[in-house]
């Protein structure tokens, strides 16, 4: 493996009383799409200023294409962001603004004219040049607000929730436009978002924090599948918590007794976080299935009855009371041509098997 | 919205107010083109004579002079030291902010007069001569905590955001500040200058007191009034003075929502 693009070790960052940042370390690869995921106020923006040099850490290191940032403002590190409002200079052209910081760099004017074509080329702006930006939609600010970043061949680009303020559709759209364009410049992105759809449909590997720290840091596959503890999983998809106990190691895994469901024995490698104090069962909603036929066979068989029905055209989401279960257990069923909705109200049988279940601190 | 047709007290009131706020600026140019020597109704004839007058009248070119000086250096200084304070307050957190941004805008409310005093006194314990610097330095004081308000209101609708783009894009903080915070807040600078010029070039108390054989125009003026002949003219003075300012304010609106227009923003606020 190379030498990672990004080195952070032990950034602590303190506003006042309140440390945002609580010994963060963690490194990015050369080349890949990486996001920071938390909800609001888990210092995930914070982390991002501190990588762009807007903010002093108050403690800890970090290294930059292997270079040391300690004391390195804003403006000398190889580093571009792109604003959650895009920041698009209002009194200036398009072309203006992406040439702005070429300007120091390259004397030749009709090399920076050229740059500034290719840049605005690149993210579909031709033409647009002589724009003012408040004559631009949100997504072609976006689009400016990119190319003026990417155009000085940042090391890494910095992208901070640039998505938040667009439609859902647009939201979209831009999400696969923004990892093709990564795709095609090779430059790192670093990509702070609160929307864990966004984070995992668009990177490499995603750091998931809360309150100042990272809980985990992982490709989105591990952070869906094996999640370290309640948190995590309860913060990426949807996941039903069941209470557990635990009743002993046996060979290959853990055999414990999940509540309305009964024993299982766990493979070790679904209790990421080790089974010590208190732990809970985490079954995704897709790893429990309706038996609609006497045919049909799971691993382990349970009866429950359907309480709520949400149907989203190619799946439908039950919500299913299971004696022994507190809190209805939510299930996703897709659906087929030949398979019938169920009703509030109506019995079922319910497969899972052991293979679906996490135990989670 | 609901729309009031008959006459109530509140319109009576309405026009009172602003025949007491306007009648005297209209009866300006009323008297300057009457041919009386005193200033009274019926109206006697139309002439030039008084504008005649004051064009052969020196002192009032040196008085008019002396203030115009005074009055566009005391709107640069104060604007630049009115940007310095409003930038401070609005972008930085410093110990004792809210007790040192009092204290800079203290003058505000402080009576003229003392201002005068003052300063009178200590310029002449140091020794120096009163001169148009002296009044320069008076009309700063009482200007900037002016320029210092409309400008915060300026920087505090600029978004940050801008300033960290052009330092992020590599840009030096002093670059920055020329580039993007100037032009972004250029409105609130013209109208801060407009304001401390027009404060500066009517100020009488300080004037009087710091100026030492160069009078400024509001002093001169002054010492017309005391020859009752001589009051047509000083309606005409006044009338220049009216047109003059009525011109600057039209300028200033026009060019700020000029400003507006090509950064797309709203044009709200401002004076017309």
């Amino acid at each position: 493996m190379s030498e990672p693009i990004i080195r952070m070790t032990g950034i602590e960052k303190a506003f006042g009383d309140v440390r945002a940042l609580k010994g963060v370390s963690m490194e990015v690869r050369v080349g890949e799409f990486f996001s920071l995921l938390g909800p609001s106020g888990c210092g995930k923006t914070t982390l991002l200023r501190v990588i762009a040099g807007f903010e002093e850490p108050t403690d800890g290191n970090i290294l930059i294409g292997g270079r040391p940032m300690d004391g390195v403002p804003a403006n000398r590190r190889p580093t571009n962001m792109v604003f959650q409002n895009y920041a698009v200079f209002p009194h200036m052209t398009v072309a203006e603004n992406v040439e702005y910081g070429l300007r120091v760099r390259i004397k030749d004017r009709n090399e920076r004219q050229r740059q500034v074509d290719d840049a605005l080329a690149m993210v579909g702006l031709e033409g647009f040049g002589a724009r003012h930006s408040h004559e631009l939609s949100g997504g072609q600010r976006q689009r400016v607000a990119l190319a003026r970043a990417l155009v000085l061949k940042p090391t890494v680009l910095l992208l901070d929730e640039p998505l938040s303020a667009l439609d859902k559709k647009l939201r979209e759209q831009m999400q696969s436009e923004l990892r093709h364009l990564q795709r095609a410049v090779g430059i790192t992105f670093i990509l702070v978002t609160h929307d864990q759809e966004e984070a995992l449909t668009m990177s490499d590997r995603v750091a998931v924090m809360f309150e100042g720290d990272i809980a985990q840091l992982a490709s989105p596959q591990d952070l869906y599948r094996r999640p370290v503890d309640r948190r995590v999983a309860g913060f990426i998809g949807v996941m039903n918590f069941i209470d557990v106990r635990v009743l002993g190691a046996v060979p290959g895994g853990v055999e414990v007794d999940v509540a309305g469901l009964g024993r299982v024995v766990v493979p070790a490698e679904q209790a990421p976080g080790g089974t010590e104090g208190p732990i809970v069962a985490g079954i995704r909603p897709e790893m429990l299935t309706v038996l609609f036929d006497d045919s049909d066979v799971a691993a382990r068989v349970t009866e429950g009855e359907i309480d709520e029905v949400q149907y989203f055209g190619d799946m439908t989401y039950y919500d299913v009371k299971i004696d022994g279960i507190g809190k209805p257990v939510t299930l996703a069923m897709r659906n087929t041509a030949g398979r019938r909705v169920l009703q509030p109200g109506d019995r079922a049988r319910i497969g899972w098997g052991p293979d679906s279940v996490l135990l989670l601190r | 919205m609901r729309t009031v047709g008959k006459l109530t007290w509140l319109h009576v009131y309405l026009v009172v107010f602003l025949v007491f706020l306007y009648a005297p600026a209209v009866l300006l140019p009323v008297f300057a083109f009457n041919s009386s020597r005193v200033v009274a109704f019926p109206l006697s004839g139309f002439t030039f004579d008084w504008f005649r007058l004051l064009l052969d009248t020196e002192p009032l070119f040196d008085a008019t002079r002396n203030s115009l000086i005074i009055a566009v250096i005391t709107a640069v200084f104060a604007t630049i030291l009115g940007t310095f304070a409003a930038r401070a307050s609005t972008r930085y957190r410093f110990p004792w902010k809210k007790g040192v941004m009092g204290f800079v805008m203290l003058p505000l409310v402080l009576p003229e007069i003392i201002v005068g005093v003052s300063l009178l006194v200590v310029i002449l314990q140091l020794g120096l001569n009163l001169s148009l610097w002296s009044i320069i330095l008076g009309h700063v004081l009482i200007c900037t905590p002016f320029c210092i308000a409309i400008l915060s209101a300026s920087f505090q609708g600029l978004d940050r955001s801008y300033e960290e783009a052009s330092h992020d894009l590599g840009r030096s903080h002093f670059a920055t500040f020329m580039l993007i915070t100037l032009p972004l807040v250029a409105p609130g600078i013209i109208a801060s200058l407009l304001v401390s010029f027009t404060i500066s070039l009517d100020e009488f108390i300080i004037a009087f007191f710091l100026s030492g054989t160069d009078a400024t125009l509001p002093v001169y003026i002054w010492g017309l009034v005391r020859f009752p002949q001589r009051l047509p003219s000083l309606m005409a003075l006044g009338t220049i003075l009216l047109v003059v300012s009525l011109c600057l304010l039209v300028a200033a609106e026009y060019v700020r929502r000029l400003g507006a227009r090509r950064t797309g923003t709203e044009a709200s606020g401002g004076f017309l």
